[in-house]
């Protein structure tokens, strides 16, 4: 169901057409598909359980999807070679929901990781200390700079894994549940951090959540995933004004 | 009613021991088509095989120690009782060579290494870190499994050299308070009883005691599943897995070179 087909003229950064995974018996994804355009926040909503974490996994090649094509950039992630596919990586960021970042290495070795891998994007002369400072500059978090991530907080951990992902200035960034587990003032926090980003580097971004206020602040355009499929595209004030009883129980907020 | 239980559950250990040994077959030759191909992670080897060297020393040489003593202790009255006491360093010496000293550093390395890589890997594993080294363009499998296995399999033998010596010093302070045998004399005898076809062997076992630690927990972690109780499992099953099969390998070993001592 589409509510506005909002046709962009920006250039697409991201396409999935007709995207199918299923576990066994479980189809999670019915052809889903979706596009992302330059300088676009995209908000992707669903139900926990609906596939949105294995639609992002597929679309960074952690997962292999049974069939549909993602193209990122142009080029068909399905059909790249390893070596090709790690390159294309540098330009996208991948914001995990538990940040992930690495237990045994402090914030700046944390920073400094994707930066060694991908020292041919960066070029062979970058000052990494100064990349790492401005990274955490702008996340507001350069004192924590030689901390191990078990001694920070959970907004803080989210924080470091935002300039994590920034650091290779990605032209596009995935966010995978950014305000999950996080208290209302930090997720705001987040949120505004979030918008910042975006309005200084120009991303593009897709976001994961099931967050009601982080997708009516940060969307531009929202995709709500139903049943493994691309159930209702348009703005947050079109779906949220929605009749639909499937769209409705989104942004129904009382039990 | 009963039987048919029996039987159903055999069968599905057995498929389900059989399926992991099979993953772990795949894994180990994944391991050796990684372990050629550039970039090489020098500086993660080195730091590894340090981590794992340092993590283990105080164990293997309090271990090693400790079984040196006791050795010495218990075979004392029996070969006093045969006059044979003055056979005590080479009898020490030959057998924490050839074989307690490998087993029992393998041993403890395993409870040591092998669970601490299962629970590190599998904490990575469930808490997404090793999915984000992949999504920031490095292979996984060669920073984390290809290092840790190599650190493992080079600082084994390592590790068997020091828990030997610390064992026969262990059997010589023993030696010097209860027969009054000097250093000199003690070791002289341990060395003159030792060869070649004793020494080599024994190294060669620990590479593979090394190399079996390393690709079990790397194993048991790289595939942690169940959120927190799965990295408890992988460490658990690391280290039980990895002592049958120090077990099974030290047994090929041992026939193996009795067959080049035969010829």
């Amino acid at each position: 169901m589409t509510i506005n087909k909002n046709i962009s003229t920006k250039e697409v950064v991201l396409e999935i057409k007709d995207l199918y995974k299923s576990f066994g018996d479980n189809h999670v994804l019915n052809g889903f598909s979706l596009k992302l355009h330059q300088g676009e926040n995209l908000v992707i909503m669903g139900k926990s359980g609906s596939g949105k974490s294995v639609m992002i996994k597929c679309l960074v090649g952690l997962m292999e999807a049974d069939s549909g094509t993602i193209s990122i950039m142009d080029k068909d992630i399905t059909k790249l070679t390893q070596e090709a596919l790690d390159i294309l990586r540098a330009d996208i960021g991948f914001l995990f929901q538990g940040s992930a970042l690495y237990d045994s290495m402090t914030v700046r070795e944390n920073l400094e990781f994707p930066l060694r891998r991908h020292s041919k994007k960066m070029g062979d002369h970058i000052n990494t200390t100064e990349l790492v400072v401005e990274a955490l500059e702008n996340v507001g978090l350069a004192d924590a700079i030689d901390l191990m991530p078990s001694e920070l907080s959970g907004g803080m951990k989210r924080r470091v894994a935002l300039a994590r992902t920034l650091i290779l200035k990605p032209k596009v960034i995935l966010y995978d549940e950014p305000t999950s587990g996080l208290d209302p003032i930090t997720s705001k926090e987040i949120i505004i951090l979030m918008q910042e980003i975006q309005k200084k580097y120009r991303t593009a971004s897709l976001i994961i959540t099931h967050d009601v206020d982080c997708a009516r602040v940060i969307s531009d355009k929202m995709i709500l995933l139903i049943d493994g499929t691309d159930y209702a595209i348009g703005t947050f004030k079109e779906l949220s004004a929605s009749n639909d009883p499937k769209i409705k129980a989104f942004f129904k907020q009382d039990l | 009613m009963l039987k048919m239980l029996v039987y159903t559950n055999i069968k599905t250990r057995l498929r389900s021991f059989f399926i992991e040994i099979g993953e772990l077959s795949y894994f180990t030759l994944r391991f050796l088509k990684e372990v050629f191909k550039a970039p090489i992670e020098f500086k993660e080897i080195i730091r590894q095989c340090f981590y794992m060297g340092n993590r283990s020393l105080l164990l293997v040489g309090i271990t090693g120690f400790i079984i040196g003593l006791v050795l010495t202790l218990q075979t004392r009255p029996t070969l006093m009782e045969f006059g044979a006491v003055s056979w005590m360093p080479s009898m020490v010496g030959i057998s924490i060579v050839r074989e307690i000293g490998p087993i029992i550093t393998a041993l403890v390395c395993a409870g040591r290494i092998g669970s601490g890589i299962g629970a590190e890997l599998g904490s990575m594993r469930v808490t997404e870190q090793i999915d984000a080294m992949e999504v920031s363009g490095t292979n996984p499998f060669k920073y984390l499994v290809v290092t840790r296995v190599l650190a493992v399999t080079l600082m084994l033998p390592l590790l068997v050299i020091i828990g030997d010596a610390v064992a026969l010093f262990g059997s010589f302070l023993v030696e010097s308070v209860k027969g009054n045998v000097s250093f000199t004399l003690f070791f002289n005898q341990v060395f003159s009883s030792l060869e070649f076809g004793d020494i080599i062997p024994a190294t060669i076992k620990s590479f593979f005691f090394g190399f079996a630690i390393g690709i079990v927990g790397c194993f048991k972690g790289y595939y942690c599943s169940k959120g927190t109780v799965g990295v408890g499992i992988a460490a658990n099953s690391a280290v039980v897995f990895t002592s049958l099969l120090l077990f099974i390998i030290d047994f090929i070993a041992v026939f193996v070179t009795d067959i080049f001592y035969d010829l």
